[in-house]
């Protein structure tokens, strides 16, 4: 195992046992106040330190962690279910009508920028979680299935498909059993951004109010409230960041790793 | 003396050695042929002495250009010379030119660059430059852009970039490789041309032995990253001292062992194929132009028999192929093998499309590479049904081909480009089928793996009686493993008949063009021992 994927994997591994574990306990309730205790700087008794109402930051963040991993990995499934689909069914009939209404489809809605469909979603059906992972997965899909439209183009043009037609093979078992696994590595890549791009979304609806709301712990919303206090405790700040650059980073290295290794190619050399 | 004098050249990259004792010597305005197989250092020999070596290279010895020793030349000077009085064309007409920008610019820029010319100056000189190569200024005016031009015609704008500044040693690695063999001849014409009447030494690296028989005046042969043999070219054909170079020329003209099976009945048959595309609309409201590839295409196949479609690029023989595997429907016509008629996606039926197969040139994306070779070989089991014995069947049929059964388990690409084209025969013999469709299936293999493989297909074709649908533009290869030819043209076949009698003598104009534009190596270098073809 190399060893930017074994530190990808660590983090990524970490962020989620974190959520885990934050399920049935945490260091401290998250939910109760202890204005005395307020804005502590990290100690022995609080490792992070104590937010402005006095809860524990490094239990916030653990239960934070639920919040945004679940937000990103159900917006990425989203994404992935019904963009890469989406995405092989317009490439395997390329040029046809359907091609056309599925790729205007796409433009229709990365026309709109995701922030302002969100506030619309979130106007409507009211701000949640559930929301946001309905918005951030709703803009997912024309992503992944741009990825996976270019990357089968260039496939169906191969010698190897030509085979698996003269083997009689249709259009759909094509796509399933050779286009698939030789896009994975462009869907792997992508979907660790939109993963990465995920955790930041959520934090960016939380931060405007859109997302998770009180006393639902997000990283977003704990940066959002940490921003008035930034002089006065800069740690309230730091920590959310941190963990959030961290898991991303870690899902990208992730990321990376996946892909050599699903590669035979890259597999032997390693 | 020696324009330039390679001696000791030794390259590693990255600590592997990759040419050791390479010694050249070119003398001014004579071209010097360079050949050997993929693989045996050839281009990284021209790469190596023009300073263009990837990172982590380390050359040795001594290039002496005009008594400067470019290996020692610090980058500057490098710089100036190339381009200035080494210049160097690539294979690929298709990425050479940069698609952005007209084909007078680019010529011009080469003039700019090095001789701080004005625009005007440096167009009137590429429009000599592009004069110089064919290229007349009523057809090709500086404004066109390289996707308006043919292959051919974009090998000749880059050739034209190549001579802009009238350089003493041009290097074409592979210039003709991607041509048809008209357009082939004509580009090397030209270049014997610009050699002969602008006094300027071209090195021509190729892998094609016929070519530098054909051009060049010296000749090297790589093996291994080692010249093996150097000399004049025509004592270094007609003695062959080294092993390499008589199994090289032997490989080249190799004719398989084969029989000429007595006529079967009747397997393909052709009648009036027409395939029509539509092309864009010319304007909003127009109807859409037709093209028609293949334009009544009549022509029967017997079992067992081996039957050569020979055109160049763009006559219509893959279009031609695509409807005869049943990939695309006719607009005229019908196709029918044996008793059944031939039609397009799913409506045909499974058992009828098993009694053909197919192997294609690439043997790089011939094949799924996340795949191993057992369920590569066993994809057309999809038309049969998977037998019990699928694994034996793999194992069987990659023993057939050469290859050994454990290798099942591999995956695509730890095999080698001769070894992938036995696989692919492999994946189409494993059904057992009445006809395999070899769509330039040995072009892009060298001359000895060639000639092993063109055996496997000739054994194969003995022992299960297959018919053979051979299409090539490789005139040679043709002619060696088929019975019967057709010529195609324009979508049309202009001329058919037995092999023999079509290439000894052809009837129509354009078949006896091809056959002479072919290079060859001349029949008075052969040894007596085998000048003789079957």
């Amino acid at each position: 195992m190399r060893p930017a994927f074994a530190l990808g994997l660590a983090l990524a591994l970490a962020a989620l046992l974190a959520a885990l574990v934050s399920l049935v306990w945490t260091p401290y309730d998250v939910a109760a106040l202890a204005i005395a205790d307020r804005l502590k700087p990290p100690s022995a008794a609080h490792w992070l330190g104590t937010d402005h109402f006095g809860r524990d930051i490094g239990s916030m963040l653990m239960a934070g962690a639920r919040t945004s991993i679940a937000v990103a990995l159900v917006a990425v499934g989203i994404g992935m279910g019904l963009g890469v689909p989406l995405g092989l069914v317009a490439s395997a009939r390329h040029g046809s009508l359907l091609d056309e209404v599925v790729m205007r489809g796409n433009d229709l809605v990365f026309a709109f920028p995701s922030l302002v469909i969100a506030i619309l979603i979130t106007a409507v059906f009211g701000p949640s979680a559930v929301n946001a992972i309905l918005a951030i997965g709703i803009f997912n899909i024309p992503v992944f299935a741009r990825v996976a439209r270019g990357g089968a183009l260039s496939l169906w043009t191969l010698d190897f498909i030509r085979a698996a037609e003269v083997a009689g093979k249709g259009r759909t078992r094509i796509s399933v059993e050779h286009i698939l696994p030789n896009i994975l590595n462009l869907l792997i890549v992508q979907g660790t951004i939109q993963f990465s791009l995920g955790i930041l979304a959520e934090a960016g609806l939380s931060y405007v109010g859109l997302g998770a709301q009180p006393p639902t712990p997000s990283w977003g919303r704990m940066l959002a409230e940490a921003q008035t206090m930034v002089t006065v405790a800069p740690h309230v700040a730091i920590f959310p960041g941190l963990a959030i650059v961290l898991t991303v980073l870690g899902l990208n290295l992730l990321g990376d790793g996946l892909r050599d290794h699903l590669d035979p190619r890259l597999r032997r050399a390693a | 003396m020696s324009l330039l004098a390679v001696s000791d050249l030794a390259l590693t990259i990255h600590g592997v050695p990759i040419l050791r004792d390479v010694d050249l010597a070119i003398a001014p305005g004579e071209i010097f042929g360079l050949v050997g197989e993929s693989g045996s250092g050839k281009s990284m020999t021209a790469l190596a002495f023009m300073g263009l070596l990837p990172h982590g290279s380390l050359a040795t010895g001594e290039a002496l250009f005009d008594g400067e020793d470019l290996l020692c030349l610090p980058e500057r000077r490098l710089t100036r010379l190339r381009g200035n009085d080494i210049a160097m064309i690539f294979q690929e007409p298709m990425t050479a030119l940069n698609p952005m920008k007209t084909i007078g610019d680019q010529v011009a820029e080469t003039l700019r660059v090095h001789r701080a010319a004005t625009r005007a100056e440096a167009r009137a000189v590429a429009r000599d430059r592009l004069d110089r190569v064919g290229l007349p200024e009523d057809r090709f005016p500086l404004t066109l852009y390289p996707h308006e031009l043919s292959g051919g015609q974009r090998q000749r704008v880059a050739i034209a970039m190549a001579i802009a500044l009238r350089p003493k040693l041009l290097i074409a690695d592979e210039p003709t490789t991607a041509l048809d063999v008209t357009t082939q001849a004509q580009i090397l014409d030209l270049l014997r041309g610009l050699a002969r009447d602008e006094d300027m030494a071209l090195l021509l690296i190729t892998h094609d032995l016929a070519v530098v028989a054909d051009m060049a005046r010296h000749v090297a042969v790589m093996k291994d990253g080692r010249v093996v043999e150097a000399g004049a070219t025509e004592p270094l054909f007609r003695a062959r001292r080294e092993d390499y170079t008589r199994r090289l020329i032997v490989a080249s003209e190799h004719v398989p062992a084969r029989r000429s099976a007595p006529p079967g009945a009747d397997l393909l048959t052709v009648s009036g194929a027409v395939r029509e595309y539509l092309l864009p609309r010319p304007s909003a409201l127009a109807p859409h132009p037709r093209l028609r590839a293949v334009d009544g295409v009549s022509f029967t196949l017997r079992a067992g028999e081996s039957l050569g479609l020979v055109g160049e690029s763009g006559c219509g023989k893959s279009t031609l192929t695509r409807a005869i595997l049943g990939l695309d429907p006719l607009q005229g016509g019908r196709i029918r093998l044996g008793e059944e008629e031939v039609t397009a996606g799913r409506k045909m039926a499974p058992a009828l499309r098993a009694r053909m197969q197919v192997v294609f040139q690439d043997p790089y994306g011939s094949f799924n590479p996340r795949h191993r070779v057992e369920r590569l070989v066993a994809e057309p089991f999809h038309l049969t049904g998977r037998p019990r014995d699928a694994r034996d069947r793999v194992a069987a049929a990659l023993d057939e081909v050469g290859l050994k059964p454990a290798d099942m388990a591999k995956y695509i690409h730890e095999f080698s480009g001769g070894q992938r084209q036995r696989i692919a025969i492999a994946r189409a013999l494993i059904i057992r089928p009445d006809l395999i469709v070899l769509d330039e299936a040995v072009s892009a293999l060298d001359v000895r793996v060639r000639a092993q493989v063109l055996d496997l297909l000739a054994r194969l074709q003995q022992s299960h009686g297959l018919a053979y649908l051979f299409i090539s533009h490789d005139l040679s290869v043709v002619r060696s493993v088929t019975d019967r030819v057709m010529v195609m043209r324009a979508g049309r076949i202009v001329e058919e008949g037995a092999t023999e009698a079509v290439f000894t003598a052809p009837q129509e104009a354009y078949t006896k063009a091809l056959i002479a534009a072919a290079p060859r190596i001349p029949d008075a270098w052969k040894e007596p021992a085998d000048a003789t073809r079957p």
